[in-house]
C-alpha cells in the first residue's frame, strides 16, 4: 500500500500560503493513518474472538454430545475386561467333608413362547404334548392363542427335549437360558440339603434359591458372588451317610417302623458326620408339602431335627448324672425303687410293672431303666437345679444346626415345673425335644463333660465348649451306660470288637386328641462308641416300630432300637478308622509270625 | 525451509492416520479374539461342571453299592467288616537268609559223639 507522507508538500506549501499552520495538516494526517490501524487490529480482534468462540461452541458441543450418547445408549460391559469366568456358578457348590459333590450347578434350558411369532400354534401345541406328555394339548393351544405375547412353557429341559423342540422349528418357540441344582446322590442326605427352586425369572438368567434345609438357612453364603467359586464344605461325610442310611432303612422295614432317624456325630468336634432321616425324598424332585393329614407323616418331615418327641428313658442318665456331679449320690449308692411310687394322685410305674426294689444301686437304676429310681434320684436334684441342668444341655432351645428346620423345632417344655414334672422329666416324660438335642446331651458326656455345639458344617478349629459336669462325672456316666449294655436292657448292642455304651428309652405316643396309645411308640437308643473313651455318639429313634419275629410285637427300645443301632456301629466304626478290640484267632500256618 | 517443515508435518499427519487406521482394526481384532476366548472359557468351564456333576453322579455311592453287587461275582467286595483290621505283628517278617555252610571245612555229624563216647 502507499503510504501517505505526513507532510505533504504540495499543501504544506499551499497552507503555508494560505497563512495557515501546517502542523494541522500532519495532525491531520496522523489522525488518519491511525483509524486506518485502528480499523485493522479490531477487525483481526473480532477475527479471534470468533475463532474462540467457535471453538469453545464446538468443545460444548462435542462435550454434551458424547453425554447425551452415553445418557440414551445401553449400557454395555468394556469387552477388553470382560472378566467371563461368573458366567456360571451364581451358586456355590456344597461337598461333604471331604470334597464329594453333595450339590452342584448344572446349565440348562426353559423354554418359553411368544405366540405373536408363532405361525402354527395348532402344530406346536400337538408336537409339544407329544414331547412332554404331562402338558395337555387343548390346554396348550387355549393358552398360546388367547392373545397374550408371553408364556412360560417349561422351567428346565433335557438335551435331547431340547433337540425335539428345536426340531418343531417354529420361531415363536425360544429357549432362555437357566443354571439348575443338582443333586447327585439323590435321596442321600435330601433333608440335611433341602432344595433349591426358581427365584425371580427372566428369560437371560434366573435367580436360584435354597427352599429348604441348608439350602434355605445358608442362602446368602451361598450366593455370595465373592465366594461362589469356594464350595461350602459340611460336616458329613458321604460313605458313612450312605452306610447309615442304608442299615437304618433296613432296619427300619424289618422292625415295621413308620419312620426312623439316626445321627451321628463326633463328640471333640460337634461335627454331624451323619444324619438321616427316613422316609427321605428326592431333592432334585423334591414332593408337595402334605395339604391335609399330619405333616410329620410326609417325607419331607425331618425327624432327626423337626420332630420333637418324648425321648423316654434315655433321659435318666441325666438325673443320676446330675445327681453325682452334685456329689448326691455315687454309683453304688442304693436308692428306693419300690414300685409303684406314689406321688399325690399320681402313681409313677416301672416297665409291665415290675418292682425292681425294694432298692437298687444307682448304676442299676441306669442299667435295669427302673423309672421310681430315677424319680427319687431326680426328687433329691430338685426341680430348679434339674432345670438348670436341662437348659446348660440344651433342651430348652432349638439346636444351633445349619437348617431352618432346626430354629422352629423348639423343645416343649412344661410351664409349670412342679415336682411330677421333675419326676415325669427325670425318665423322659413331659419333655419333648428332637434326637438331634439327645445326640448333643449325650455328647456333653462322651466328650468328658464338656458340650461342643453341633454343626453341620466342617470345623477347622473346635471352638471351646462349656463345661456342664466334671470329668470324674462324665466317666462314671459312661460306665453306667457301657453296664446296660454290658448287663441291661440293651444287650443286643453287645459287639464283638466294639464295645458301646448306650440308653435305651421307649415313649409312649401321645395322642392328639389327649393320653397316650397303647400300642405306638417311639424307641430310641442312645449310643456312644467305643466305651472305653467315647468319641462318637449314635441317636436311632424309630416311630412306631415292633418286632415280630417273637411269639408276641414286641415294642420297647432293646429289642427295636438297639439291634438297628449296634449294626449301624459294626458298619461305621471300621470306617471311621477305630480299631476292635478282637480276641485274635490262634495263628495258622498263614498267619504265624515268623520268629528267629 | 518452511515448505520442508510444512511437508514433514503433513507426512507424519498421513502416516499418524495410517497407523492410528491399523491399531484400530487390531483393537477390534485383539478384542474380538478376547470375546471369543472368553466365550470359550465359559463352554469349557461349563463342560467341566457338567462333567464333574457327571462324576458325582455315576460315584454316588447307591450306585457303586449296586456295581459292586452285581460285580460281585469277579470283585468279591463287601462292606467293611470289624475283623479286617490287622495288627502290625500279624505281617510275616521276610525269613532271614540263611548263609550256605563252608563246604570245605570239616562237618560236626550230629549223633557221632554218642556213637562214640
Amino acid at each position: 500500500m502507499t503510504r501517505t507522507p505526513l507532510r505533504p508538500l504540495a499543501r504544506i506549501l499551499s497552507a503555508r500560503a494560505a497563512g495557515e499552520n501546517p502542523d494541522s495538516i500532519e495532525r491531520e494526517n496522523l489522525r488518519a493513518r491511525h483509524e486506518v490501524m485502528r480499523e485493522k487490529s479490531r477487525k483481526r480482534s473480532e477475527g479471534r474472538l470468533l475463532i474462540l468462540g467457535l471453538s469453545f461452541f464446538m468443545a460444548f458441543t462435542v462435550v454434551g454430545a458424547r453425554m447425551g450418547l452415553l445418557a440414551a445408549s445401553e449400557p454395555m460391559e468394556p469387552r477388553s475386561a470382560a472378566p467371563g469366568a461368573a458366567i456360571l456358578a451364581q451358586r456355590a457348590d456344597i461337598t461333604d467333608r471331604n470334597g464329594r459333590v453333595m450339590a452342584t450347578n448344572l446349565v440348562t434350558h426353559a423354554l418359553y413362547a411368544q405366540p405373536k411369532d408363532m405361525v402354527d400354534p395348532e402344530r406346536v401345541a400337538r408336537e409339544l404334548a407329544v414331547i412332554f406328555p404331562d402338558l395337555k394339548e387343548e390346554d396348550l393351544h387355549r393358552r398360546l392363542t388367547d392373545g397374550r405375547s408371553f408364556l412360560w412353557i417349561k422351567k428346565k429341559l433335557s438335551p435331547e427335549q431340547m433337540q425335539k423342540v428345536h426340531e418343531i422349528g417354529d420361531p415363536g418357540l425360544l429357549f432362555g437360558p437357566r443354571e439348575m441344582r443338582l443333586y447327585p446322590n439323590g435321596r442321600l442326605a435330601a433333608h440335611v440339603l433341602g432344595g433349591a427352586s426358581f427365584g425371580t425369572e427372566g428369560v437371560n438368567s434366573a435367580e436360584v434359591i435354597g427352599t429348604a434345609g441348608l439350602e434355605k438357612f445358608l442362602d446368602d453364603r451361598l450366593r455370595d458372588p465373592a465366594q461362589t467359586a469356594e464350595p461350602l464344605q459340611l460336616s458329613l461325610d458321604l460313605t458313612l451317610q450312605s452306610a447309615v442310611t442304608e442299615v437304618l432303612d433296613t432296619g427300619m422295614k424289618m422292625m415295621n417302623a413308620k419312620g426312623a432317624a439316626a445321627v451321628l456325630m463326633d463328640v471333640r468336634t460337634g461335627e454331624i458326620l451323619s444324619l438321616v432321616s427316613l422316609p427321605d425324598f428326592d431333592p432334585n424332585d423334591r414332593p408337595n408339602p402334605l395339604v391335609k393329614g399330619d405333616p410329620g407323616d410326609s417325607p419331607l418331615f425331618n425327624r432327626a431335627v423337626q420332630g420333637v418327641y418324648e425321648l423316654g428313658s434315655t433321659f435318666k442318665i441325666f438325673a443320676v448324672a446330675q445327681a453325682l456331679e452334685l456329689g448326691l449320690v455315687k454309683p453304688d449308692t442304693l436308692v428306693d425303687a419300690n414300685a409303684p411310687m406314689v406321688w399325690g394322685k399320681f402313681r409313677i410305674k416301672e416297665f409291665r410293672n415290675h418292682n425292681y426294689g425294694p432298692y437298687l444301686s444307682v448304676a442299676d437304676v441306669i442299667a435295669k431303666s427302673s423309672n421310681v429310681g430315677t424319680a427319687h434320684v431326680a426328687l433329691m436334684v430338685g426341680g430348679l437345679k434339674q432345670q438348670a441342668f436341662l437348659k446348660t444341655l440344651g433342651f430348652f432351645e432349638p439346636t444351633p444346626i445349619e437348617m431352618v428346620e432346626a430354629k422352629s423345632s423348639r423343645p416343649l417344655v412344661q410351664k409349670n415345673w412342679s415336682d411330677i414334672v421333675t419326676i415325669t422329666v427325670s425318665y423322659g416324660h413331659g419333655l419333648s425335644a428332637s434326637p438331634m438335642h439327645l445326640a448333643a446331651a449325650y455328647s456333653a458326656i462322651a466328650n468328658g463333660g464338656v458340650a461342643v455345639p453341633p454343626t453341620l458344617l466342617r470345623r477347622k478349629t473346635v471352638p471351646e465348649g462349656t463345661r456342664v459336669m466334671s470329668e470324674r462325672v462324665a466317666r462314671q456316666a459312661v460306665d453306667m451306660l457301657a453296664g446296660v449294655v454290658e448287663h441291661g436292657t440293651a444287650s443286643y448292642a453287645k459287639l464283638e470288637g466294639y464295645a458301646i455304651a448306650g440308653k435305651t428309652g421307649t415313649a409312649d405316643k401321645p395322642k392328639p386328641t389327649g393320653g397316650y396309645y397303647k400300642d405306638k411308640v417311639i424307641n430310641t437308643f442312645a449310643s456312644m462308641f467305643p466305651a472305653d473313651n467315647p468319641r462318637y455318639v449314635l441317636i436311632v429313634t424309630l416311630d412306631e416300630p415292633v418286632d415280630t419275629s417273637g411269639s408276641e410285637p414286641r415294642r420297647t427300645a432293646g429289642y427295636t432300637a438297639v439291634p438297628v443301632a449296634a449294626e449301624v456301629v459294626r458298619r461305621v466304626a471300621p470306617l471311621l478308622g477305630i480299631r476292635p478290640k478282637i480276641e485274635l484267632p490262634p495263628a495258622n500256618a498263614l498267619t504265624a509270625v515268623v520268629h528267629n | 525451509m518452511r515448505a520442508l517443515v510444512y511437508l514433514l508435518t503433513f507426512a507424519a499427519v498421513i502416516g499418524l492416520g495410517f497407523w492410528a487406521y491399523k491399531e484400530n482394526y487390531a483393537t477390534q481384532q485383539a478384542l474380538k479374539d478376547v470375546s471369543r476366548l472368553n466365550s470359550e472359557i465359559a463352554d469349557l468351564r461349563e463342560a467341566l461342571s457338567i462333567q464333574r456333576a457327571e462324576w458325582a453322579y455315576l460315584n454316588r455311592p447307591d450306585r457303586l453299592r449296586e456295581l459292586s453287587t452285581i460285580n460281585f461275582d469277579r470283585l468279591r467286595l463287601l462292606p467293611m467288616e470289624p475283623e479286617q483290621f490287622g495288627l502290625a505283628s500279624e505281617v510275616a517278617y521276610p525269613a532271614p537268609v540263611v548263609p550256605l555252610p563252608d563246604v570245605n571245612a570239616p562237618v560236626d555229624i550230629s549223633g557221632e559223639q554218642e556213637q562214640n563216647p
